[in-house]
């Protein structure tokens, strides 16, 4: 049985196939249709939702994309969706900005809106535009412009931000204390498939190995889509987000160590404590709602080879702890990555943690993304770089790519132009040309081979632009 | 009805918000609280099945067999039908043939739907229908817009219009280029995907509720297909969640098969498609190739412009032919050509067959020729708008005809140009913008000011009427309908404040009902911007009607002159008599007075004889321009608009809120398709970018951070449209062709603004490399 607070009240789910989406079963189950279906690949928001959970001591809201939440990950949440807003005849504040300043149109992605902004309201004391538009980055609206939008989500916070939600948060809190506080299995078992929530690192192991052909699912960002675009039926799912080891992030002097399981949105002030490069990237990466849900650890595993973080991993040389059973081991990013998709996990191994060794005083870390839209895309091609110059030499260089191989990978040779070389333009140039010799990018629709290696180059040119010149002054995303 | 309802104090209260109100949208306040109903939010019947499709997977073959049998026992499957299951019309295109409601045996695209399952559940019909096993002989296919004219394959014959000798003109001409330009398509990406339930109703009738912006054609093709008059069938379409052309025939399909399934079973049925499909199976905005030849002087004026416009219309004409036509109806933009020469080709592929979308055509015939226009400036080494300025159609020296004859009658091109010139500033800019280019290395701004002119009507005649129905009941609150649908335009809000203004009701006491087949009859599709132009005017034909019977019947009962009778703020007096709206309905009605009418509207003065190429299409033109300010980085192309200021001419407005809305966002939406969103077909002709993942519309980042919108100030529409105001819902679209220009204008900053790159459209950040890059070559080139 997995349980949640459906707004006020308590809600149980038993013989449902695992398989199923939290917004399926939101419109179908619970025929609540103001929830909409737009893609069922979390990237127009039109089925967002909003989930609850206790953070330190209080209520925080996060809005999710209900269509490739699997249902089981809503256990000890509690889900709002667009319904539960309104109290009685009145909207609540957020309904009433959007009326009032013309936020809908064709109304059908409004509901997704209204939540995001229902979150960032909750998340935010004032309205910064800036925020507004990352925390709405993942709601596609195709009739408005988004103008009267982004207008509402300032307007939203007249007079204040006092909601029913606010008043009823103790009761919230007891409530879902009291699902958190229950010792019964988190599992959902329908249509002869099984969702698994183990609850401690041990029981995860164990659950593994019983089940080695068991899908691991955390964020579910991209597992999803095998279900809600491949159709594909997964029997067992056993899922990383109930294990408290796998949510945390600790720091032991060295390396800064983050679980598996710990969510885009939740290690975030921690890797821009280290690198403040990593802000664009991250806002970047998804939507605010993929960053909600997605993981580290996921997007490490998964080995898509235009993943946004991989490449930042390795040239950051950071490790993984790979634990089977109650054997753990550790190896670098940099021998995670075997080929496309393929990775040195065993069967029944999965990632525990991720380490980040932490930066020198002398180490310099960029990354840029390119992508078609600046907001929510996947990148055609995703350069880190991590170097020191000392004296006018660059000492080290580790210089990673997502989108110019199979895998992400180093960029060896042009790390060796750069080595030992003085920090100047004849250097730049031959590292330029020597990620010829790194890398044969493909073409795809996302852009072409020769697209990704003239970008690829110019990424070093912009790198050692950057090291004098303004930010203002080389990125689109920061000219101001 | 024995008795009277009570007439409540406060019945007749409330505001009229007539025409010129910034109105809220009439479900606003539904869509926000996720109240608002679509299709298939709808409740069903505990019998309901649901359909899905099975789409082909080559692009052009022979189906030699199709395997089925699997389909029919999986899981949940209640019935399954191919085109031999189809009991009458097996075409469903919605001019000429050439649109299979499924494939008989020929595929023409990937993606065409070969059969179609009903099962228990939705998941259970889309797994169901993944399991069939088709054989095919596959034949040579036409991917591309440049195979199919290269085999002088049409679906429809080519037109030309034509104006004295352009070769002529062109030889003389003191300055010439020829050229060559792609535009892409463009997904309409409405946030609804196609759906439809139909409930089998009986004697053999259907009752099809489909999120459609042609009620009246999906009536007249389920009642083809099942092969049963269109008085058994009844359509229903409340609202969409956004549609934009993508709606207007290519919603037909999944009504008729659903239709077939629940005929079939005696069931309900269901059908909505998963986005990938929908993207796959369902028409885009046409990619053109255009290619050009023209003369002018060093002023940069044209004195000859031979255009030839090729649409790429997909594998069957479906509204092909209209579309290029309004595209050569374009393709002077706002500028008077002396002698020109414009051809228009509908180009065979074998891909999806190309469909509405917001402009029509119009998009891609104005963007050929501001190309043409940008390209003369760089030649010339003018400011674009000067060029375009010597252009302009202008009342005095002869330059007031359009190339196919019709008359301006409204010259609001200089005036909308030179008010926005000045508001946003744009000399002092363009000046600030080069100094700056000059001062950095790497990212580089630029600036343009494009003009509009986009003729309102519909290019086929007949579609030019419209007809409502209103019925006043004895509380006297209002039913309001008409053939107008609702897509988040604010059709129904506009429309019911021309009610309200008119019967001088409170618009809350009218109730705007769905869209139906069998309340309105024989209804044009709500397209080519004309939705309030024409409902409005039959709605406000109906009201006249219902207030002129008030109104003779008040003046009878009261013993006046019917000059005495005033309605005025929801009372009516009649001498020195006074009563309320509701009042007055009730003392109608109980002396037998009708309370219902209908109203009827046909657009007067337009026509066009396609034989000389010459008439007067349009009643009349939209007018507007932008302003555009960008910054690229000439490293990797990537860019932002950082301004936008628009001064649309929207007549006299019936409600500036949702003019603002439709020009905010039809702006945006012009954006999207001139910068990221890429349609990308293989080799093999599958759509790769078939989801939101990989097709990038515009984020609200993407939002121009000072965006300034302004409505024309006092300028009424000259013609007698209704409230004197003008369509809105696609000339907007094309002022995103000054981020286009903008774009182009930054590039060029590359080479010192000496030569003139390339630049297809869309404009995606890869583009805007190469195009630096090759300027880049260029000016390399030029001082060695």
């Amino acid at each position: 049985m997995i349980r949640f607070l459906l707004n006020a009240e308590g809600h149980q789910v038993e013989n449902v196939d695992p398989n199923t989406s939290a917004l399926a079963y939101i419109r179908d189950t619970l025929g609540l249709t103001g929830t909409k279906e737009g893609c069922a690949s979390g990237d127009c928001g039109a089925c967002t939702v909003v989930t609850g959970e206790i953070h330190q001591g209080e209520m925080r809201y996060r809005a999710i994309n209900s269509c490739i939440t699997p249902l089981g990950n809503l256990h000890g949440l509690q889900l709002i969706t667009v319904e539960h807003l309104q109290q009685g005849q009145a909207l609540h504040p957020v309904q009433q900005a959007m009326v009032d300043e013309h936020g809908s149109q064709c109304g059908f992605c409004t509901p997704g809106f209204v939540m995001s902004m229902f979150a960032h309201l909750k998340t935010h004391d004032n309205p910064q535009r800036d925020e507004i538009l990352e925390s709405l980055g993942g709601n596609l609206c195709r009739c408005t412009g988004y103008r009267p939008i982004i207008d509402a989500a300032v307007q939203m916070y007249e007079p204040s931000g006092k909601d029913s939600f606010s008043d009823q948060q103790a009761q919230t809190i007891v409530e879902l204390n009291r699902i958190a506080g229950s010792a019964d299995a988190i599992e959902l078992q329908g249509s002869g498939r099984r969702y698994l929530a183990p609850r401690s690192l041990a029981s995860l192991s164990t659950a593994l190995l019983e089940y080695p052909e068991g899908r691991l699912v955390a964020g579910a960002t991209d597992l999803a889509l095998e279900i809600t675009q491949g159709l594909k039926e997964i029997d067992t799912l056993i899922f990383t987000g109930q294990v408290p080891e796998l949510l945390e992030c600790s720091d032991d002097g060295h390396d800064l160590h983050i679980g598996a399981a710990v969510s885009f949105s939740d290690c975030k002030n921690v890797l821009l404590k280290h690198w403040p490069d990593l802000a664009e990237l991250l806002e970047r990466l998804g939507s605010l709602q993929i960053r909600n849900q997605g993981t580290l650890g996921g997007n490490v595993a998964n080995a898509s080879p235009i993943g946004d973080m991989p490449p930042a991993l390795l040239a950051l040389d950071a490790s993984l702890v790979l634990r089977r059973g109650d054997v753990s081991r550790v190896i670098p990013v940099a021998e995670f990555y075997i080929s496309y998709k393929v990775t040195a996990l065993q069967a029944g191994e999965f990632i525990e943690q991720i380490l980040i060794p932490k930066p020198a005083d002398t180490d310099w870390f960029q990354t840029y993304k390119i992508s078609k839209r600046l907001e929510d895309d996947i990148s055609a091609v995703c350069g880190a770089f991590n170097l020191r110059i000392e004296k006018g030499r660059v000492s080290s260089a580790a210089i990673a790519f997502g989108g110019m191989a199979e895998i992400p990978r180093r960029a060896i040779q042009c790390e060796l132009a750069l080595v030992g070389q003085p920090w100047q333009q004849d250097t730049i140039d031959s590292a330029m040309a020597a990620l010829e010799k790194d890398f044969s990018p493909i073409d795809d629709f996302r852009a072409s081979a020769d697209y990704r290696m003239q970008v690829a180059r110019n990424l070093l040119q912009r790198l050692f632009m950057a090291h004098t010149g303004k930010t203002s002054q080389l990125r689109v995303t920061h000219y101001a | 009805m024995r008795s009277l309802p009570t007439i409540t104090a406060d019945a007749d209260e409330g505001v009229i918000q007539g025409p010129g109100q910034a109105t809220k949208h009439e479900s606003a306040h539904l869509h926000v609280s996720g109240a608002a109903r679509y299709t298939d939010d709808l409740g069903a019947p505990a019998d309901v099945l649901y359909a899905y499709v099975g789409l082909s997977t080559v692009a052009h073959a022979r189906l030699l067999s199709l395997n089925l049998d699997k389909v029919r026992v999986a899981p949940g499957v209640q019935a399954v039908i191919t085109a031999d299951d189809v009991p009458g019309h097996k075409d469903i295109g919605p001019v000429f043939p050439g649109d299979p409601l499924m494939v008989g045996d020929a595929v023409e695209f990937y993606g065409q739907v070969l059969f179609a399952v009903a099962a228990t559940s939705q998941d259970l019909a889309r797994k169901a229908a993944r399991l069939a096993i088709a054989d095919y002989a596959p034949l040579e296919a036409d991917i591309r817009i440049e195979q199919g004219l290269a085999n002088d394959s049409y679906v429809r014959p080519s037109h030309t219009q034509q104006r004295g000798d352009a070769p002529t003109a062109i030889e003389q001409a003191p300055l010439k280029l020829r050229g060559e330009f792609f535009s892409g398509g463009q997904e309409q990406m409405y946030l609804e995907g196609q759906a439809s339930m139909c409930i089998p109703q009986e004697d053999g009738g259907m009752l099809v509720y489909t999120s459609t912006q042609h009620p009246s054609e999906g009536q007249k093709l389920v009642a083809e297909v099942l092969n049963i008059p269109m008085n058994k069938v009844t359509v229903d379409v409340r609202r969409m969640g956004g549609a934009f052309g993508g709606k207007e025939t290519n919603a037909n399909q999944w009504a008729c098969i659903a239709a077939v399934l629940a005929s079939k079973t005696g069931r309900p049925v269901k059908i909505r498609l998963a986005r990938a499909d929908d993207m796959t199976a369902t028409g885009k905005r046409h990619p053109f190739l255009s290619r050009y030849e023209v003369g002018f002087d060093d002023t940069g004026q044209i004195l000859g412009l031979d255009l030839e416009l090729s649409g790429e219309c997909g594998m069957s004409p479906d509204l092909s032919d209209a579309i290029v036509d309004r595209a050569m109806f374009h393709a002077d933009n706002a500028y008077y050509l002396p002698a020109a020469h414009i051809c228009g080709h509908r180009v065979k592929t074998n891909t999806v067959s190309h469909t509405a979308f917001r402009g029509f055509g119009g998009p891609q015939g104005m963007l050929a020729i501001e190309n043409v226009i940008e390209q003369i400036a760089t030649a010339t080494g003018l400011d674009p708008l000067a060029v375009r300025r010597q252009n302009f159609y202008r009342e005095e020296g002869g330059r007031d005809t359009t190339h196919y004859g019709q008359q301006l009658e409204q010259h609001l091109i200089e005036p909308v140009v030179a008010r926005l010139e000045q508001t946003s500033n744009y000399q002092a800019r363009r000046e600030e913008i080069r100094t700056y280019n000059s001062g950095s290395a790497i990212l580089k701004r630029g600036l343009a000011l494009t003009p509009i002119k986009f003729g309102i009507s519909f290019t086929v005649q007949h579609l030019n009427q419209a007809g409502a129905l209103i019925h006043v009941y004895t509380d006297g609150s209002i039913q309001l309908n008409h053939g107008g649908t609702e897509m988040g335009q604010g059709l129904y809000t506009k429309v019911a404040q021309i009610v309200a203004n008119e019967l001088q009701v409170a618009l809350e006491n009218i109730s705007c009902t769905s869209t139906r087949t069998d309340k309105v009859p024989n209804t044009s599709p709500t397209a080519a911007s004309s939705g309030t132009d024409l409902n409005g005017m039959a709605a406000r034909d109906a009201a006249r009607k219902i207030k002129s019977r008030l109104t003779e019947f008040a003046a009878q009962h009261f013993g006046a002159e019917s000059s005495e009778v005033h309605f005025a703020d929801g009372q009516i007096t009649v001498g020195e008599h006074t009563l309320s709206f509701s009042e007055l309905v009730q003392l109608a009605y109980s002396n037998r007075v009708p309370l219902s009418a209908t109203g009827f509207y046909r657009t007067p003065k337009i026509h066009y004889d396609r034989e000389t190429a010459q008439g007067r299409p349009f009643f009349y033109f939209a007018y507007g321009a932008a302003v555009s300010e960008v910054v690229i980085d000439t490293l990797t192309g990537e860019y932002k608009v950082l301004q936008v200021d628009i001064c649309q001419d929207v007549g006299q407005s019936i409600n500036p809120a949702l003019d603002i809305g439709q020009i905010e966002g039809g702006f945006i939406q012009g954006m999207g398709w001139l910068t990221t969103e890429e349609l990308i077909w293989g080799d093999d002709g599958r759509l790769q970018t078939s989801n939101p993942a990989s097709y990038k519309i515009p984020a609200i980042g993407d939002t121009p951070p000072i965006f300034n919108v302004e409505l024309l100030p006092d300028s009424p529409n000259v013609e007698a449209t209704i409230f004197h105001s003008k369509a809105v819902g696609e000339p907007p679209l094309m002022l995103a062709i000054s981020v286009w220009s903008a774009l182009r204008d930054a590039i060029c900053s590359v080479a010192d603004y000496r030569h003139s790159p390339r630049l297809d459209a869309p404009a995606t950040p890869e583009r805007v490399l190469r195009a630096c890059e090759e300027l880049k070559a260029r000016q390399r080139q030029a001082s060695s």
